[in-house]
């Protein structure tokens, strides 16, 4: 069984509280439609087990597939320096079909990002290292494609759709309160 | 483990770690051929697949492409071995980017898989399994993964890992 080889540490985004049962790792490529079609299933999940639940997504761009989705998880990092990580994740992921250097840009003053400093982020390759850093740890912990989910540092080997992610969490709650 | 009409010559069961790596020469494009002896004096990693073509993003092959630099570092080389055709081979590495050979364990079929033990004989194609194999042609680790799990890469580089520098 595959676990996860990094901890989650500050430097992760993260959504909900850092002391909650159970944390939801997601290794994710914004270009991959499987994590699109993942994306609002996770919403419900959080909405489901509310504070329960932390979530913390990583990029795992599969890049020699996907021409836009290194750039995509740069642009979702710089953003991040700005505090700005997750309105970023979520733009990306509802405008998948449209990748790509306009839509960045749209994004950024979106979010009223400095749009010269986007540029020279993705120009300088600000953020490689962080999502080089992501990746690589991944696939330290046996990330097999994407995406792949981690519920308490376990490989998820299992679908994620909302009802087998939903009975996957709730498992880990279940023996968590017995043990 | 599947029944075949060809005894494995280890007896069964997927070769392990000490074993010497039995030698192959398959086609890498419809007009060449690669042996592993040729490899010789590198670590290869051997990675048995069922099928070209599998339907989903991130596939195992996929993934060993994206992860390819890694396995450089350790001056690894790495094979994809399915009992595809060579032309097969050349369109799904074409459409996926592939930059690391895909070898035609076609004919006869399944062979090199039945020596490394890892041949289905009742669905027609080889295991998920994987061996670091190296630079002196010793098995240093093997592994089959439950053929609808991709495996992933980090048990390869644990493997490359652990070989004497």
């Amino acid at each position: 069984m595959a676990t996860l080889k990094v901890p989650v540490t500050p430097e992760d985004h993260a959504q909900g509280p850092e002391n909650a049962e159970v944390t939801l790792v997601e290794y994710g490529d914004y270009e991959c439609p499987h994590c699109g079609r993942a994306y609002p299933i996770v919403k419900q999940v959080q909405k489901h087990f509310k504070k329960r639940l932390r979530f913390v997504f990583r990029n795992f761009p599969l890049s020699e597939m996907h021409s836009h989705a290194e750039a995509a998880a740069e642009v979702a990092e710089f953003a991040g320096s700005q505090g700005k990580f997750w309105e970023m994740h979520d733009l990306l992921f509802e405008n998948q079909a449209r990748l790509g250097d306009a839509l960045f840009a749209e994004l950024g003053e979106r979010l009223k990002l400095s749009t010269p400093a986007l540029r020279q982020a993705l120009e300088q390759k600000t953020f490689d290292a962080r999502v080089r850093t992501d990746f690589s740890g991944g696939v330290r912990s046996g990330v097999n494609g994407t995406p792949t989910f981690f519920i308490n540092g376990r490989r998820h080997d299992d679908s994620f759709d909302y009802d087998t992610l939903v009975s996957a969490i709730r498992a880990v709650l279940d023996t968590a309160k017995s043990a | 483990m599947a029944q075949s009409n060809v005894t494995p010559i280890h007896g069964g069961g997927i070769l392990p770690a000490g074993t010497p790596a039995p030698d192959f020469t398959l086609h890498v494009t419809p007009d060449q051929t690669l042996s592993l002896s040729d490899l010789r004096g590198k670590p290869v990693v051997l990675a048995f697949y069922p099928a070209d073509w599998s339907p989903v993003c991130g596939d195992q092959m996929a993934l060993y492409n994206e992860v390819l630099p890694e396995f450089q570092k350790f001056g690894a080389e790495v094979l994809g071995v399915s009992v595809d055709g060579s032309w097969c081979h050349a369109a799904f590495a074409e459409a996926r980017h592939l930059h690391f050979p895909l070898l035609a364990d076609f004919e006869p079929k399944g062979a090199v898989a039945q020596k490394y033990g890892v041949y289905r004989g009742k669905d027609g194609i080889t295991e998920r399994a994987l061996f670091v194999i190296d630079k002196n042609g010793i098995i240093t680790w093997s592994y089959v993964s439950p053929i609808a799990v991709n495996p992933g890469a980090d048990g390869i580089l644990d493997a490359l890992e652990a070989l004497p520098k």
